[in-house]
């Protein structure tokens, strides 16, 4: 049939649309950003019911519109009812769609965004664990073209350490002498755990999670970091 | 754009178009139809608007709609004051009264905690909650914010805050609509409708 298609998607955020319908954007496997109208969904007796809650992922039947689509049919494929019900574990995965809201472009596929979203997502809801969300802010930022320099000074290009600093505008860590002159200072054991991140050993890092303290100073750069980039806020982050 | 009509009907217009859901072309169709209305009946619109910013504001207790300190909820000495029923908005309360089931007070928290928008348990009227359980002898907490992604998060913070006052705090229950279709239940309602069955007597 022209017009209509499915896809799987996961519920980024939902916006109120007049008496009784939202307006709801998914992050789709096929389909990039969508954003969709469930009609009548506010009614208690609406047949989309609690499917189409935030961090929802599911399967979306919708007819194609010019600007919005329209919402006719959806199937649960992940509830994430344990996530939903956590207050700590919600408000991070809040940041982390929030985040894929403002770097994902509508109707542009992008597969492997998709796939790091319901993966962080499936693991925050069965084995939470702090280290989830600053290593899904990095693995997008390096998804994104802004995968952090580590192994050496991003402005003199000295290669012995320590490093001291964080330079959002570079992407990179700065030695003691570049870092006097600018940049976020970032304790090492921060930044050993942020080169385990995003060197592919975030399941290591699950296992023997960091000082909570140097776990807090690596989600907030990773936060500044994504601000920097996509000039948006993430207003979510202040629940945090 | 510039203004094309006369001064006072551009600035009805401007108005008007402030209103929710009212755009450029309905609010001056509005205007171009009170500019028709006998005069009595555009005063009447007039007054009540002027009237209801006079008269009405919240409620010094719950935080409702009310003309006057206290709305008619706080006045009516027949309700219960040790059975709180914690809800979003005013419209809330209509809803709760229509069943018939509620004979308690209530608390409007005026919105809720929805970290999308980035608004947080302090721009809620919460801590004037937790004044009033801790103060007035409340023995019960009623969380009654909707069943969606915000009220539940709300329901969730308040549940925390409030466990440290003893007081006992219960969540409305969720589960299928009367007149519904199990064959149309989303999983997660219909899970909790599983969760919260009860015997029936014979």
């Amino acid at each position: 049939m022209p017009g209509l298609y499915r896809d799987h998607g996961v519920v980024l955020r939902t916006i109120k649309l007049g008496e009784a319908d939202r307006i709801v954007s998914f992050m789709t496997q096929g389909n990039g950003k969508v954003r969709a109208v469930a009609k009548g969904i506010r009614k208690s007796g609406s047949r989309f019911g609690a499917r189409l809650e935030p961090t929802c992922h599911v399967m979306i039947q919708c007819y194609r519109g010019r600007e919005l689509d329209v919402v006719t049919q959806v199937e649960t494929v992940e509830a994430h009812r344990t996530l939903r019900e956590d207050y700590n574990s919600f408000t991070h995965a809040v940041t982390m769609l929030e985040a894929v809201d403002q770097v994902a472009q509508e109707r542009e596929p992008a597969p492997a965004l998709y796939r790091m979203l319901t993966g962080a997502l499936r693991t925050l809801d069965t084995t939470p664990s702090p280290v989830i969300t600053p290593g899904f802010y990095w693995k997008l930022l390096s998804l994104e073209g802004y995968h952090p320099h580590l192994d050496g000074c991003v402005r003199c290009g000295a290669e012995e350490g320590p490093f001291v600093a964080f330079d959002l505008a570079e992407g990179g860590v700065l030695c003691p002498t570049c870092g006097r002159l600018g940049g976020r200072r970032i304790a090492p054991e921060a930044l050993t755990f942020l080169s385990r991140l995003v060197g592919g050993e975030l399941h290591l890092a699950m296992a023997e999670p960091p000082d909570p303290l140097h776990l807090l100073e690596v989600e907030r750069l990773g936060i500044a970091a994504l601000e920097h980039h996509s000039e948006r806020r993430i207003r979510s982050a202040n629940l945090l | 754009m510039t203004a094309v009509y006369a001064g006072p009907v551009q600035r009805l217009i401007d108005e008007l178009g402030r209103l929710p859901g009212v755009g450029p072309k309905s609010a001056q169709r509005i205007a171009f139809y009170i500019l028709k209305l006998a005069p009595e009946d555009a005063r009447r619109l007039a007054g009540s608007i002027v009237e209801v910013k006079e008269k009405i504001s919240w409620c010094r207790r719950c935080f409702n709609i009310a003309e006057g300190e206290l709305c008619q909820f706080c006045q009516d000495e027949r309700r219960d004051r040790t059975v709180l029923c914690v809800v979003e908005e005013p419209r809330d309360i209509v809803a709760v009264e229509r069943t018939q089931e509620f004979r308690g007070s209530y608390h409007v928290l005026q919105g809720t905690i929805s970290p999308i928008e980035g608004i947080g348990p302090d721009q809620l009227r919460i801590k004037e909650l937790l004044t009033r359980v801790r103060d007035d002898g409340v023995t019960e907490v009623i969380l009654a914010t909707n069943p969606n992604t915000d009220g539940e998060v709300t329901a969730m913070y308040l549940a925390r805050a409030l466990s440290e006052s003893g007081t006992k705090v219960t969540r409305i229950a969720s589960g299928l609509p009367v007149g519904g279709d199990l064959e149309y239940a989303d999983e997660v309602t219909l899970g909790r409708a599983f969760e919260g069955r009860r015997t029936l007597d014979p």
